[in-house]
């Protein structure tokens, strides 16, 4: 990520990663697949888990399980210190400036689709613009698409060039005093495109649009800062930060969370309730109605812990030399093509093989243990723009090694072979 | 490689390489599009259909995997010349095979060639790519105008 995306850049001497000391830390790699080692190459599609976060589930449910914000009793009281102690921790990893900032949701979607129905339903009037890019997921195009019907706005969507980067030109040039909120991926889960958030950002906001960032595939991959990045909303999932599933983040500014409509009614977020009226709980509390995934959040805080005591720089750093040695190995074999060679990418390999569909590439390595995802990957607007029906797609971890790598080869000519 | 060649025989990769009657049919009464979201596989099914509901000729065109478009193809063979009625047989015992493989038991030697697709049984996420033109048979057949789905 350049510097101005991430407050970390790889200038200043990092201690390399002790990658088998890692794989350690995660159980799955002791079972086989089909007989074999697992070589899992799906982390953009969710992460595996530590067994740092394992036990932090298992110890809450064994010993220190209640319901919080509620309970008088001691170990609701301690429920909800630690729940509110995650809020604290993902305050400082969003570098946010006040732990209000932070809504605790499931996942990501569900953070797009808050914004999208309680901010977007009061903003938003017929006439108004919102700005995606071509590469967005599903989860922040379906939100707004469904804003678009409910109350007359215009979707409009940002073009990409044939190496799967933004045009910022084209992108500046869709700005309008109607674009109400630019809507906009940190890093693309199908391509590994990094958005050049630093040139997009100050160009939606010298035109008054909101900016909401779909941080899902940034996060796991490099640090974050949204004060330096300047966007009102931000986005990610627990579950491909290696925290369990059920656990995500909508980061909002204060002002604008305080401004914005309650999402879901229900308990936990209200300040008195009568059959006549109710008021509502202070921000973030307006949002989070009824029981909220309390040990998902609590082993969202054990892997934020994970993550930074490895240190995020070191995994950028991994991580970016396992993009390039697998870039020039799979660029060595015949017949294949990679999509997406954008100059500033995460470790996520989108590709092609002349004349053996995505599927049956996916079949042949699964049966070599070798686990990608193969498909559209909930970008079906971006495979028509690529003009690729399905892709095959090979993302990279912490616990990934070269011989990962040099596995998928393997296995990539297995299918070669067979479909000779 | 020899549980892939179980899967993938080479019935199945001649017919996904030269897919047969893979055009149009320019006389076509009864036509049907089949779709598997889930892949992006699609498929157009062209049938001429006589008035005692025989099939007397047939032809696909689309894009999908070698499992989806050898099935097409090695279907295309198969029905033509069928009734109506014999179709929905060779479907319900087809999706037998390539499920639970009870086909097997109840006569895959009416199948004939199509018993190449009983090693897909073993890769649940591929059961879709294999039916999913015997689906579209039945769309068309039924002469609905909806789009065949796996889903």
């Amino acid at each position: 990520m350049s510097a101005a995306d991430a407050s970390l850049s790889s200038d200043h001497a990092v201690s390399p990663l002790d990658v088998e000391a890692i794989r350690r830390d995660f159980p799955i790699f002791s079972r086989t697949i089909r007989g074999q080692p697992l070589v899992f190459l799906d982390t953009a599609a969710s992460a595996q888990k530590p067994r740092q976060v394992i036990d932090a589930l298992l110890e809450f449910y064994e010993s220190g399980y209640a319901n919080i914000h509620r309970g008088i009793y001691q170990l609701s009281a301690e429920a909800t210190t630690r729940f509110e102690g995650v809020r604290d921790t993902v305050q400082r990893f969003l570098g946010a400036a006040d732990r209000r900032e932070i809504v605790f949701v499931r996942n990501a979607t569900e953070a797009i689709n808050l914004v999208a129905r309680s901010w977007g339903d009061a903003h938003l009037r017929e006439g108004d613009e919102i700005l995606i890019s071509a590469m967005e997921h599903h989860a922040n195009i379906v939100p707004w698409q469904m804003l678009c019907e409910r109350v007359g706005s215009r979707l409009r969507v940002a073009p990409i060039n044939e190496r799967g980067e933004l045009e910022v030109g084209a992108f500046e040039a869709l700005l309008g005093e109607r674009t109400k909120i630019v809507a906009i991926t940190h890093v693309s889960n199908a391509l590994g495109s990094i958005v050049p958030l630093h040139e997009i950002i100050p160009r939606a906001k010298s035109h008054g649009a909101m900016v909401l960032v779909d941080g899902a595939q940034a996060v796991p991959h490099a640090k974050v800062d949204v004060a330096a990045l300047g966007c009102d909303f931000y986005a990610f999932s627990g579950h491909k930060l290696f925290g369990p599933t059920g656990s995500g983040v909508l980061y909002g500014r204060l002002p604008i969370l305080e401004a914005t409509p309650p999402f879901l009614g229900g308990g936990d977020m209200i300040e008195t309730v009568s059959f006549e009226r109710t008021t509502y709980a202070p921000v973030p509390q307006k949002f989070e109605a009824g029981t909220p995934d309390v040990a998902g959040v609590i082993g969202l805080g054990a892997a934020i812990d994970y993550l930074e005591t490895i240190g995020l720089d070191r995994i950028e750093l991994w991580e970016s030399e396992l993009l390039e040695y697998a870039t020039e190995a799979l660029e060595a074999i015949a017949g294949l093509r990679i999509i997406g060679t954008a100059s500033d990418k995460a470790a996520v390999i989108s590709f092609v093989l002349e004349g053996i569909h995505p599927h049956d590439i996916g079949t042949v390595l699964d049966q070599q243990g070798v686990a990608v995802r193969a498909g559209h990957h909930c970008a079906q607007p971006l495979m028509e723009v690529l003009g690729v029906p399905a892709t095959v797609r090979a993302s990279f971890s912490l616990y990934n090694t070269k011989q990962d790598v040099d596995a998928l080869v393997k296995a990539i000519r297995t299918a070669l072979e067979l479909f000779a | 490689m020899n549980e892939l060649r179980e899967l993938y025989q080479a019935t199945i990769l001649d017919h996904n390489k030269k897919p047969r009657n893979f055009c149009e049919l320019e006389d076509a009464n009864r036509t049907a599009d089949g779709h598997n979201p889930l892949c992006g596989d699609k498929l157009t099914l062209y049938l001429k259909v006589d008035a005692e509901d025989r099939v007397v000729d047939v032809g696909f065109q689309g894009s999908g995997c070698a499992i989806s478009t050898a099935s097409a193809s090695l279907m295309t063979e198969f029905v033509k010349g069928k009734k109506r009625g014999e179709i929905e047989e060779d479907f319900i015992r087809f999706q037998e095979l390539v499920t639970t493989g009870a086909g097997e038991a109840a006569g895959v030697e009416t199948l004939g060639k199509l018993a190449v697709f009983s090693g897909v049984r073993e890769y649940p996420m591929r059961v879709k790519c294999a039916t999913l033109s015997w689906h579209t048979l039945r769309a068309a057949l039924e002469n609905t105008g909806a789009t065949a789905r796996t889903e």
